[in-house]
């Protein structure tokens, strides 16, 4: 049994993923509890003009309903969001979303890195960042603001990503607490999860 | 990034307001830091140093070009034009000869074009009073030239195929030197205006406002004041379009408007 050495005083998790994360992304969805205590808060690259259909395809293996939220939707625990075609996604300190058409970063729109970036703003070290698989290096300042705030950073195993430039990113960039296989990133939520339970 | 704390956003916005009359005070709070971190880092400013060049009125039209985000597309959510064009358009025809279209927020005038290349292919451009405007008289300089970079024209022109017009974008615009140059008789009617939402009155009464992804700048506070603005700027039955992923939903006065269309955030004006 893996010890992750965590706590139950974590408000959220985020995760970041690219080309190559999609089947680990439906791995975890698929295998955290249906009562899972944090919000989780997804930013992944994905087609700009292409609004309908990716939150379809997540959902038919995933427990937990995920959705695309508006501007100004509150954040509520146990609930699974997805950054929105074409917007990037922020999160506000009264624990709301934002969302906005500012220009793209790292050729990006959603960018990852104002995803973590604003959450680390929030959540502090109640936060628990996870990159994935990916082929740009977006993310990588966002992890670092997360382990700058005092959150927790996991990345994919390099060895197990297709694509491995957006954890290593990270791993240039700050220090990661766990370097993971998505395997034993679902063990981390699931021991997350029984931690809340008691 | 730099880090910006909220006192020194509050000493920004306060001294725009004071001396430059532009209030940013209800703006949402983690667009706008990025804002200004941006233009810390483009003109190497520290937040001592931005407020002294902000005592300077030509250095505070260039911040309110840069606080303001202007990224927009042509035909942007190519399937919200196509129901402009089937339905609400001809549901305002119905009831009124002219159609009086607002563009709130204009930016650089790609929708304005949109538009009035869609009302062309409709054979009414001659039936419609657009007014469109920003709060940033350099933008709407830009916005009446119709001159947009090539490169955003690959994007534009893909949208308009998806929006299935009767032509081609080509149509519309011709290469010079490097720029799509837009041809102006489309907007030769289009009356542009330097208008604030912030504190701006009202000026007119119209058939359709559309304010797409401006509003997600701003704070619930001010989300409410500007859209009592736009109902008192509607006529009874009016349209109201915002962006796809804004909702009117956790709004004061919410109840006055049905939706006519929930996936092209479309609203209607039910109750004065």
């Amino acid at each position: 049994m893996l010890k992750f050495n965590l706590h139950d005083r974590y408000k959220a998790v985020v995760i970041g993923g690219s080309a190559g994360s999609f089947q680990g992304i439906v791995k975890i969805l698929s295998k955290i509890h249906s009562d899972f205590p944090l919000p989780i808060i997804m930013c992944l690259h994905r087609l700009k003009h292409v609004r309908n259909g990716f939150v379809e395809a997540l959902s038919i293996k995933s427990i937990v309903e995920i959705t695309e939220p508006y501007d100004k939707q509150n954040i509520k625990k146990g609930q699974v969001y997805l950054a929105p075609a074409n917007y990037h996604m922020s999160v506000e300190l009264g624990h709301y979303f934002s969302l906005s058409t500012e220009e793209m970063i790292n050729n990006s729109r959603p960018a990852i890195d104002i995803t973590l970036g604003s959450c680390s703003y929030v959540y502090r070290d109640k936060l628990i960042g996870i990159l994935l698989s990916g082929a740009n290096k977006d993310g990588g300042l966002g992890m670092k603001y997360i382990k700058d705030k005092g959150g927790l950073t996991i990345v994919q195993d390099p060895e197990e990503c297709m694509i491995d430039t957006m954890p290593k990113a990270a791993m240039n960039l700050t220090t990661i607490d766990h370097v993971l296989k998505i395997e034993q990133i679902v063990q981390l939520l699931n021991e997350l999860h029984k931690l809340y339970r008691k | 990034m730099k880090d910006v704390d909220i006192a020194d956003l509050r000493r920004i916005t306060e001294l725009v307001k004071t001396k430059h009359g532009y209030d940013f005070t209800k703006y949402a709070m983690s667009s706008f830091k990025r804002r200004i971190v941006r233009i810390l880092e483009m003109h190497n400013l520290n937040i001592d140093s931005l407020l002294a060049k902000l005592q300077h009125r030509a250095f505070a039209e260039e911040f309110l070009n840069e606080i303001t985000v202007n990224v927009t597309e042509m035909f942007r959510d190519p399937s919200f034009w196509r129901v402009l064009r089937d339905d609400i358009i001809p549901a305002i025809l119905l009831n009124h000869q002219k159609i009086r279209i607002w563009h709130a927020g204009c930016s650089s005038g790609e929708e304005v074009f949109s538009m009035a290349i869609l009302l062309k292919e409709m054979n009414l451009l001659n039936y419609a009073q657009i007014i469109a405007t920003d709060l940033d008289t350099n933008i709407l300089d830009r916005a009446k030239k119709g001159e947009y970079t090539l490169k955003n024209m690959e994007l534009n022109e893909k949208n308009y195929i998806r929006f299935q017009g009767t032509g081609s974008l080509k149509d519309y615009y011709k290469d010079i030197n490097n720029k799509a140059v837009l041809d102006k008789t489309l907007v030769a009617g289009v009356s542009w205006r330097n208008h604030d939402l912030v504190k701006g009155a009202i000026f007119n009464k119209f058939d359709l406002v559309l304010c797409r992804n401006v509003m997600i700048y701003f704070n619930q506070t001010l989300l409410n004041e500007v859209l009592k603005k736009f109902h008192e700027s509607l006529f009874k039955y009016g349209y109201l379009a915002i962006g796809s992923k804004e909702s009117l939903i956790w709004c004061d006065i919410a109840n006055k408007f049905i939706v006519v269309n929930n996936e092209e955030k479309i609203y209607k004006k039910i109750k004065d």
